[in-house]
């Protein structure tokens, strides 16, 4: 029992030293990598473009019902009037960074770690090391670094379409006067929130795309599974793996960044 | 193992009893080879004796658990980065399955190497991977991804990927897989034609032994772990070696056994 507990935890411990290597490789390598540039756009693509319409959906949608909940939790107390800084303070500092994440790891994400999965199953990856090609600049930095322009701009997407959502809520289906919304929303947000909420996308964005880049690039040493079943599994791992770490920075930054009223 | 006489100074890459168990099944057990520069030579073997991991060995995608690999003189398994980036630079790997990717065009799979692995302006790297597929016929397909090309056109693709960087020594992991036979002798006589041109130290490694023969400036048989055999296409042809001559002899064997079968007499396998 205590020597399966030690295996476990050496396990965790090397996995963990071996992610921050990857990760750091990744960033090393990309100075000086030819046509980084050309790989960024088409990354920011792929995670930005492609995921936008999954964006601007889950944040109407959540806009739409957190003003529903909050105008009738309000209008118990009398205090409607407050629906646009529970709804914007409640976007900007928690929901939409984390929405936006868990939107984009189940978007980009999953087939970020499919992608290297097949690349790894198909030999590419093996042909671009045998080419002497750095594949970390290649595969990886690119990701990362389209994940840091992407994160915080679909976050702020997701907060400021939720923002609308809460309006027509409050507003239009209910009776709460716009200018009363919008003046909350006004009075709010402070730029410690705004900072708090890129902080967590950019965190967010690293985190996660780092940890699907890892479960795909290192899809062959799954020892259950080998071929499509270590893709598939890899590709599941990353998921849940990466919504698991979102949740958890969420606390860590949320408990360091939040100073009470 | 019968080897032909070369000194240490002509040998390109000299390999020394390389091992590699995966588990408890050890795929290697000591093999060597010498590669003269400028020569053709293959590896023979039936399927699944090993000859890919040995390639793969060689190319440092796989680590070999013991043994030497020396590479124009330098050793590249001993922790030795340089030597491996060196191997690397000039060196080129022809996969099984060609390993082209997927999301690139022709033209694009082409001009990889040069990219990622040179200063060369883009200009120039355009221009030399145009002629690249120029010279295996690819030109016009240049704008087409992998997938939308045949099995014969990703090998020459995967061809012109390897010759583009102009090596020093292209490692061929079973180039003819899957082919039928015009396309097979289709792509040995690329080899052997390439070879000449540019002049690299070409390794192959194949099952197809007709083709090899005629192809190769010395042949190498892997069995058991170990290579049994490395000469001359004829020194192989007049091998009294037990395990060369079944080898050799399974084509005839084959052909005797099917003739037997259409005459309708019972063939009885040595199990029996």
């Amino acid at each position: 029992m205590t020597r399966a507990l030690g295996h476990y935890t050496l396990r965790i411990v090397n996995e963990l030293g071996d992610f921050t290597l990857f990760t750091t490789r990744a960033f090393t390598a990309a100075v000086g990598s030819r046509k980084l540039g050309r790989r960024v756009i088409r990354a920011i693509y792929e995670q930005g473009v492609r995921c936008l319409p999954v964006i601007v959906i889950v944040g109407l949608f959540t806009g739409l019902v957190l003003g529903l909940q909050g105008y009738y939790v309000l209008n118990r107390f009398g205090s409607e009037g407050l629906l646009g800084t529970l709804v914007s303070l409640t976007l900007v500092r928690e929901l939409a960074p984390v929405l936006a994440a868990l939107m984009l790891v189940g978007q980009a994400g999953s087939a970020l770690a499919a992608e290297l999965g097949i690349q790894r199953n198909s030999e590419q990856i093996d042909a671009l090391e045998t080419m002497g090609a750095s594949v970390h600049a290649y595969l990886i930095s690119p990701r990362l670094i389209a994940a840091l322009i992407v994160f915080p701009i679909h976050t702020a997407i997701f907060a400021l379409v939720g923002l609308y959502g809460g309006y027509l809520s409050g507003s239009v289906l209910l009776n709460l006067q716009p200018g009363v919304y919008w003046s909350a929303v006004h009075n709010a947000v402070r730029g410690g929130d705004i900072r708090e909420c890129f902080t967590k996308a950019a965190v967010f964005g690293l985190l996660t795309i780092a940890i699907c880049a890892y479960n795909g690039f290192n899809s062959h040493r799954r020892r259950s599974s080998t071929g499509a079943r270590a893709v598939s599994a890899s590709t599941t791992r990353a998921v849940v793996f990466s919504s698991i770490t979102v949740l958890a920075a969420d606390y860590i930054i949320t408990s360091l960044l939040v100073k009470g009223p | 193992m019968s080897t032909p006489a070369t000194t240490s100074t002509d040998l390109f890459l000299d390999v020394r009893g390389i091992t590699k168990r995966f588990g408890d099944n050890t795929v290697l057990a000591g093999v060597d080879l010498a590669v003269p520069r400028g020569s053709v030579i293959t590896v023979l073997g039936k399927s699944g004796t090993g000859k890919s991991v040995f390639l793969k060995c060689l190319a440092g995608i796989v680590r070999p658990d013991a043994g030497e690999i020396r590479f124009d003189g330098h050793v590249l398994n001993a922790g030795n980065a340089d030597a491996r980036a060196e191997f690397r630079r000039r060196c080129s790997y022809l996969f099984q399955s060609n390993a082209l990717l997927d999301s690139l065009t022709a033209l694009e799979n082409v001009a990889l190497p040069l990219e990622q692995t040179t200063q060369i302006p883009n200009r120039e790297i355009r221009e030399r991977s145009l002629e690249a597929l120029r010279q295996l016929d690819l030109e016009k397909h240049r704008d087409r991804f992998p997938g939308q090309l045949s099995g014969g056109m990703q090998k020459r693709l995967a061809l012109a990927r390897a010759i583009v960087t102009r090596p020093e020594l292209v490692l061929f992991d079973e180039p003819t897989a899957g082919l039928d036979p015009l396309r097979r002798n289709a792509v040995f006589e690329m080899i052997v034609k390439y070879q000449r041109q540019f002049g690299f130290t070409a390794l192959l490694v194949t099952h197809d032994l007709p083709e090899a023969l005629a192809a190769s400036d010395q042949v190498a048989l892997l069995n058991g772990g170990r290579m049994q055999f490395q000469g001359t296409p004829e020194a192989f042809n007049e091998s009294a070696n037990p395990i060369v001559c079944a080898f050799r002899d399974s084509a005839g064997a084959l052909r005797d056994t099917i003739a037997a079968l259409r005459r309708g007499e019972i063939i009885q396998s040595e199990e029996d």
